[in-house]
């Protein structure tokens, strides 16, 4: 039958020292990950919409309370932050973009972009909700 | 030149399926589409919050958001339910087991998105 052999194993992530590039990569995986369980709670809302006022009443209370709103703050970044490691990817996929340079400052730009935009959004929604 | 093809394939005559890229493409494709639709659905729901049913009913039943709505769930669908298979097949090895987690994702999957496109299209078609 097979027989075991140990074989050479290529050095895993604990190997290396972190780097912004690298925490930025795993970033895109995790929040991927987290946006994939994250439909639950937009499916949740929907349904509640289309329950009625009263089941919709008792959903909204926990989404418009501090610690929904903090999820759903967090929830923004992540979906933000995925979104930019994405375009990135695709600029990767045309062959540009991969010059050790430009690897850093996408990096840098995913981290300070998602916060900038995050914030952005929901100054926006909310300066949009008060003039209306 | 010599023959690369396998007496087996010789025999079944079919050649490959010609879908080596189409995981790929529909990751990109959906990740494409995903962006402008998800920054209309992010500020469409924060611009909600705490809002009472009548207007978010109303807004979320209107045709074009509702088209919005709709278009969102099933390219995040396609693209989730993509991920999470490359994401499977990286770190679950045991083959059963990975069998089962991709099984289960992909019912997790389409339950999401059927039970949201049911929400929006009663939301849309009257409740």
């Amino acid at each position: 039958m097979k027989k075991h052999i140990p074989r050479p194993l290529s050095p895993h992530i604990q190997i290396y020292k972190p780097m912004l590039t690298m925490m930025m990569s795993i970033v895109h995986r995790v929040s991927g990950i987290l946006l994939y369980f994250g439909s639950l709670l937009l499916a949740w809302w929907l349904i509640a919409a289309a329950t009625g006022p009263h089941y919709f009443g008792i959903v909204n209370q926990h989404f418009a309370s501090i610690p929904g709103r903090l999820i759903l703050l967090g929830y923004t970044w992540a979906l933000v932050h995925h979104m930019l490691g994405g375009i990135k990817h695709l600029v990767w996929d045309t062959g540009s973009g991969l010059s050790r340079r430009a690897v850093e400052i996408w990096a840098w730009g995913s981290l300070v972009g998602s916060i900038v935009i995050t914030v952005l959004i929901w100054y926006l929604a909310y300066a949009y909700r008060a003039a209306n | 030149m010599p023959r690369m093809q396998t007496p087996l394939s010789e025999v079944r005559g079919l050649g490959t399926a010609r879908e080596g890229t189409s995981h790929f493409w529909w990751q990109r494709l959906t990740a494409v589409a995903n962006i402008p639709l998800t920054l209309f659905i992010v500020f469409s729901i924060v611009v909600h919050i705490g809002t009472d049913h009548s207007k978010v009913a109303a807004y979320l039943g209107s045709p074009l958001v509702s088209i919005g709505l709709m278009l969102f769930i099933l390219s995040t669908i396609l693209h989730m339910y993509l991920g999470m298979k490359t994401v499977i097949e990286d770190y679950v090895h045991h083959e059963g087991l990975k069998i089962l987690a991709l099984m289960s994702s992909t019912f997790f999957c389409i339950a999401i998105g059927f039970a949201s496109l049911f929400a929006v299209l009663k939301l849309s078609f009257g409740s």
